[in-house]
């Protein structure tokens, strides 16, 4: 006796179903590529491709760390206000109190990890909304930014640690491939890989698909939720790090807003902001995407920087109105 | 005959509180603060008269807090339907900078550019309300939407420039006086008083708390709930249209950036302290009022007090989440089980 | 894993299990027990304690005494995972895996094959397959979950519960939501886990069911154990018997309103052919005004998805609602209302009152969704409609302004009862109204039902007590396996309908 299921013709190409919102995700990019070349000389350059990595590292490291939390089905809305502080906190550490890199990264890295895990404890433990407590997160980092900061506002960072990646850079051919640029690629292959090859990973999907049956299958629920948010933190304070060796500086006010772009470059992406489905390749062709838009739109001069803000909000509704019609259509399949 | 068996199901989340102390602990707080401040600042309390005009602390306050009032009293609607609206800020920005470049770059006299300012905003309000009664998006979600693009409309009006007018009418808004009172304040209290006979006079008041209280017993006694989520929505837009009018007036320009940045995190705190719970239902629109009082006079308190101002930030997310781990049960569980213990 | 022998040794054995709520003995004393080898049918009507006794066994619920033994063991699951670990594994109905993880996934989640650190995916996927061949199932283990069948989730969630090691397998109403072919499936696979010897725990509200595939049966009602039998020595009627049971009640005789004239009245609405896929089908209904129509048929037998049918909360895709002699499309409550219907729906805590509302505003309610926005109740008249139907129904309350979360069960009800008496229906849908309250409320309420029916009220009456379906009903349309399979009328006994939900024979 051998039971085997005839397959309707809808779901003859599964694959090709399920990866839906990331197929539509890359043709977007390319579409958007394809017509930032076609209306703009130099766009199809490796230099310029390559600087929509680097001028976008601080919001893809932001974003791959935002990826676990929409992931599981959660929203961190702190990791922009994270990248203020971590960016004027290191500053101050370096330049003023003379620490040693050495021990300043570490320590901002270690202080954003224990803030995202403080608010993991409070959404899980407590149960409190995660919106709220990430939103009020945002306004103590922002606060304690401002407050830290000397009297002139910024620093200005003249320790090596922060020049050196700005003065070296990798060549291909004449295109100058700035190490931010690579870092933030590095930061999300990690992240890819932890999220398919780790318990955990498979753990941070399994919450975001179903948290009641992921419980009633023995995972660790409460553990992997905790983390989620200390990851998120830590990469958020990552970021900060890097947008202190792009600016040059450490700036209480980086990075406003910079949590709007990370959702929207996730959810772009491709990432269920229900959960349990996406990918970090996802993420990155989000970056991506709003990398080519502000570019296009600062190069066409008639079209000026204000419209991102408008195309991000649209492409931001397109998506999830997509997600949703998906969502729905697989629940009536 | 035995009674039927039925796990007695326990409590839901919400915890009900009798409906006559319900203004006690908002209240409580601000008398402390007034107190607080009293202590420090003697003269914290005296109004006095110039040029037919209040002055004092606590008129400022109340000046200083008219647009988180006039958020909150919107919000109190969209969360007591169990939604939340991240957008008012967006929306406040709008509206400033619709009215003056109106004003400014056209030509128009204020009153038709003011309905404009207001009629987009009542529309964004009502936008969000379709997308979450519609559409059926997550509010934080539908309303994240315009909270990202708003701000692009507003710099797209303004074309990206800080319009400044110095059409009396439209700085009257955010610093004129009537009866001595800022007009701010006066209009606050009205649109208090206008969505106050709004929810109480007519039945949008019951539909609401029944729709946030429990949507599938609402809707099973024919209560219209996807109307009851716009309308809520579109009075949140609408109130927060006002706020953008009076934040133009009051800096006697429009600057689509900074108008009502973060202005949303006051707006819900306001409501949660005042008594809403988040998770929807019961409402108190003046809970609210003293909420965002409460926050302004911490606020008011830490710049007297000499502390830098932007402190008051780091205070107002720590208030948020200590007053919403009070009302979480869980909180009160785990911290009352060893008071609980001895006494037993 | 499977390769016990074929012993009549008991797998689980529970003795005496307590479980008290406030107020209620959920589980009293109950005594159960599963051999090696045998499809175990758990059965009872609502409240029985079949779901409280299977949530202590699963660990969801801690019992308050008794003792569980799972092959002479005694264990105490703390926890649903628990349970698993110690060898006993649920399959609900609601299949409780990730739908957006392929289907290798949730057969290994939080047990993935590791190599070298790292999860090693191709072992993970044949060891899926070869999982699931065992069963005798063949897919393509790395779609998604959510993209296959119910009966191919549950499949998968069996193949995990036995891969985790099940000793003791339960499945709760696994045939719900499956169609003939994929239940035949199902029992193809239940049946070869019989004869490797596992311990499996079959409920289901199908009789039919349990008589094709269970070996035993044990009986539950009102938290006690009524029996256990061997399924081919019990008759399906007296199984329905043990099941419904019958209580003598000595408070009053019955008291059926006067049949209707001889040639009743036109019926206010009418149903053909009323039916919905996976709800209920096949539900021929009149009611006339003055008349109470019960229907009568076990837990899941399609009573509650007919009300909502007929509500409007669902949309049939078969069939026609008539009203007054016109078809009409009734496609949300809100229409429904405007033509007249009220609901009391089974589960009031979650379906019918607002908790944290004021017993006057929950009174308001319908009444004033009726009216609209504009013309809004006064407080005051709110006051008094409340006041006048906490007088005339009575009920317990210090005042209209308690909140109704507050009162206790039947005043609850009354209160929702009170709803829609005061929009003043013409036709009234009651799901189970007496369900969970004491027997005083109990009778009010009947007499209330009686008296409104008499105004000219059409009721239509859900129950699953027989007894107050005989007294208060003139007509009662039974339901078996959802489908409507008969109407009675004239002098009906309790006998006759549990005669007929059996199906005649037995």
């Amino acid at each position: 006796m051998t039971l085997s299921y005839g397959t309707p013709l809808s779901r003859r190409f599964p694959s090709l179903t399920q990866q839906l919102p990331l197929i539509s995700t890359a043709v977007v990019c390319a579409l958007l590529y394809a017509i930032g070349s076609i209306c703009y000389s130099g766009f199809f350059d490796a230099s310029t491709f390559s600087e929509f990595f680097a001028g976008n590292a601080v919001l893809g490291v932001a974003a791959v760390g935002l990826t676990f939390v929409i992931l599981s089905g959660g929203i961190d809305l702190s990791v922009g206000s994270m990248v203020g502080f971590v960016s004027i906190l290191a500053g101050m550490m370096v330049e003023r109190w003379h620490w040693s890199p050495a021990l300043a990264v570490p320590a901002v890295l270690a202080m954003g990890c224990a803030f995202g895990l403080l608010a993991g404890v409070l959404i899980h433990v407590f149960e409190l909304a995660p919106f709220l407590v990430t939103l009020a997160g945002m306004f103590v980092l922002r606060g304690l930014a401002l407050t830290i900061a000397p009297d002139e506002g910024r620093i200005t960072l003249n320790h090596e640690f922060f020049v050196w990646p700005t003065t070296h850079a990798i060549m291909m051919g004449h295109a100058r491939i700035r190490l931010i640029g690579i870092f933030f690629v590095f930061i999300a292959v990690i992240a890819a890989l932890a999220l398919r090859y780790t318990r955990f990973g498979r753990n941070v999907y399994a919450l975001g698909g179903n948290e009641q049956s992921a419980l009633l299958m023995g995972l660790p629920v409460g553990r992997t939720k905790i983390a989620i948010y200390a990851i998120s933190g830590f990469c958020s304070a990552l970021a900060g790090i890097v947008a202190c060796v792009d600016m040059g500086a450490g700036e209480p006010s980086a990075a406003m807003g910079l949590e709007l772009d990370a959702i929207a470059a996730v959810v772009i992406g491709g990432t269920l902001l229900t959960g349990g489905v996406g990918t970090v390749l996802g993420t990155i062709l989000g970056v991506l995407i709003l990398g080519i838009i502000q570019t296009g739109l600062t190069l066409d001069g008639r079209l000026i920087s204000w419209w991102t803000k408008i195309v991000v909000g649209a492409l931001l509704l397109l998506f999830i109105t997509l997600q949703k019609l998906l969502t729905k259509a697989t629940a009536r399949a | 005959m035995s009674t039927t068996i039925e796990p007695a199901p326990l409590p839901l989340v919400k915890t009900a509180r009798p409906e006559r102390w319900r203004l006690l602990w908002p209240l409580a707080a601000l008398a402390l603060i007034v107190l607080f401040n009293l202590i420090v600042t003697p003269r914290f309390l005296s109004i006095e008269i110039k040029d037919g005009r209040l002055y004092g602390i606590t008129i400022d306050i109340v000046r200083r807090g008219s647009q988180v009032i006039l958020l909150a009293i919107g919000m109190t609607l969209v969360i007591a339907t169990g939604g939340v609206d991240l957008s008012v800020g967006a929306v406040m920005a709008v509206s400033g900078a619709a009215t003056a470049t109106l004003v400014v770059e056209h030509h128009w006299s204020p009153a038709p550019a003011i309905g404009v300012g207001l009629v987009l905003s009542l529309l964004a309000g009502a936008w969000n309300g379709i997308l979450v009664a519609l559409l059926q998006l997550q509010p934080i979600v539908a309303t994240l939407v315009l909270m990202v693009s708003g701000r692009g409309i507003a710099q797209l009006i303004t074309t990206g420039q800080i319009i400044t007018f110095e059409n009396p009418t439209l700085v009257f808004l955010g610093s004129g006086s009537i009866w001595g009172l800022p007009f701010a304040v006066v209009l606050a209290l009205a649109t208090l008083a206008a969505v106050g006979l709004l929810v109480r006079k007519t039945a949008a008041g019951l539909f609401i708390e029944s729709v946030g209280n429990n949507p599938t017993a609402a809707r099973f006694a024919g209560v219209n709930e996807r109307l009851v989520k716009v309308m809520a929505y579109t009075v949140s837009g609408l109130c927060a249209g006002l706020a953008g009018l009076v934040a133009a007036g009051e800096i006697k320009g429009a600057d689509a950036n900074k108008v009502g940045l973060y202005y949303e995190l006051d707006a819900i705190l306001a409501v949660v302290i005042g008594g809403t719970a988040l998770a929807g239902g019961r409402f108190m629109l003046v809970g609210s009022v003293i909420g965002a009082l409460i926050i302004q006079a911490v606020t008011t308190s830490i710049l007297t007090g000499g502390l830098k101002p932007e402190l008051t930030q780091v205070v107002k997310g720590i208030v948020v989440i200590g007053v919403c781990l009070l009302y979480s049960t869980k909180f009160r569980r785990a911290v009352m089980a060893p008071f609980g213990r001895r006494r037993a | 894993m499977l390769r016990m022998k074929m012993t009549e040794t008991e797998v689980l054995q529970a003795r005496g299990i307590v479980k008290v709520f406030p107020g209620v003995r959920a589980c009293d004393g109950i005594d159960f027990t599963v051999r090696r080898g045998e499809i175990h049918a758990l059965m009872g009507e609502n409240g029985a304690g079949k779901s409280t006794l299977l949530k202590v066994l699963t660990g969801a619920y801690q019992r308050d005494s008794g003792e569980i033994l799972l092959e002479g063991q005694a264990i105490s699951p703390r926890s649903p995972a628990h349970a698993q670990s110690l060898g006993i594994s649920t399959v609900y109905q609601e299949v409780n895996l990730i739908p957006t993880l392929s289907v290798a996934e949730n057969l290994f989640l939080g047990r993935q094959p590791k190599k070298w650190g790292r999860i090693h995916w191709s072992a993970m996927q044949r060891g899926a397959a070869a999982a699931l061949s065992r069963l005798n199932v063949h897919l393509d283990v790395t779609r998604l979950l959510g993209s296959y069948s119910i009966a191919i989730q549950q499949m998968v969630a069996i193949a995990r519960a036995l891969d985790v090691s099940a000793r003791l397998l339960i499945l709760d109403e696994p045939t719900s939501s499956l169609d003939a072919d994929e239940v035949r499936r199902l029992f193809d696979l239940l049946m070869q886990l019989r004869r490797e010897g596992l311990g499996i725990v079959f409920v289901t509200h199908f009789l039919g069911q349990v008589y094709e595939i269970t070996d035993r049966i044990t009986v539950l009602r009102n938290g006690k154990l009524v029996g256990e039998y061997l399924t081919k020595d019990l008759p399906k009627l007296e199984l329905i018997q043990a099941m419904m049971g019958r209580e003598l009640a000595a408070f009053e005789l019955r008291q059926r309103g006067d049949e209707p004239p001889a040639a009743r009245a036109t019926p206010f609405v009418q149903t053909t052919k009323l039916g919905r896929k996976h709800a209920v089908q096949d539900v021929d209904l009149d009611v006339a005004p003055g008349e109470v129509v019960g229907i009568a048929g076990l837990l899941g037998s399609g009573r509650t998805e007919t009300a909502r049918l007929l509500f409007g909360i669902d949309k049939p895709d078969e069939g026609e609602i008539v009203i007054d002699g016109r078809p009409t499309k009734l496609s949300s409550p809100r229409k429904a209302i405007r033509e007249g219907f009220g609901f009391c729906p089974e589960d009031r805590k979650t379906e019918g009152m607002i908790p944290d509302l004021s017993v006057r505003e929950n009174v308001a309610l319908a009444l004033q969704s009726g009216k609209g926005w504009i013309r809004a109740l006064s407080k005051a008249k709110q006051r008094a409609l409340a006041d006048r139907f906490i007088k005339a129904i009575n009920i317990a309350t210090r005042d209209a302004e308690t909140p109704v979360r507050n009162l206790s069960g039947g005043n609850q009800q009354k209160v929702i009862l009170a709803r829609w008496l005061a929009s003043n229906p013409r036709l009234l849908i009651l799901d189970e109204p007496t369900r969970g309250i004491d027997v005083g409320a109990k009778a009010e309420i009947q007499k209330l039902i009686l008296s409104l029916a008499k105004e000219g009220m059409s009721i239509l009456f859900i129950s699953s007590e027989l007894e107050e379906v005989v007294r208060c009903c003139s007509r009662v349309a039974v339901l078996r396996d959802r489908r409507k399979v008969d109407e009675l009328r004239g002098d009906i006994s309790e006998e006759q309908i549990m005669r007929s939900i059996a199906g005649g024979a037995a």
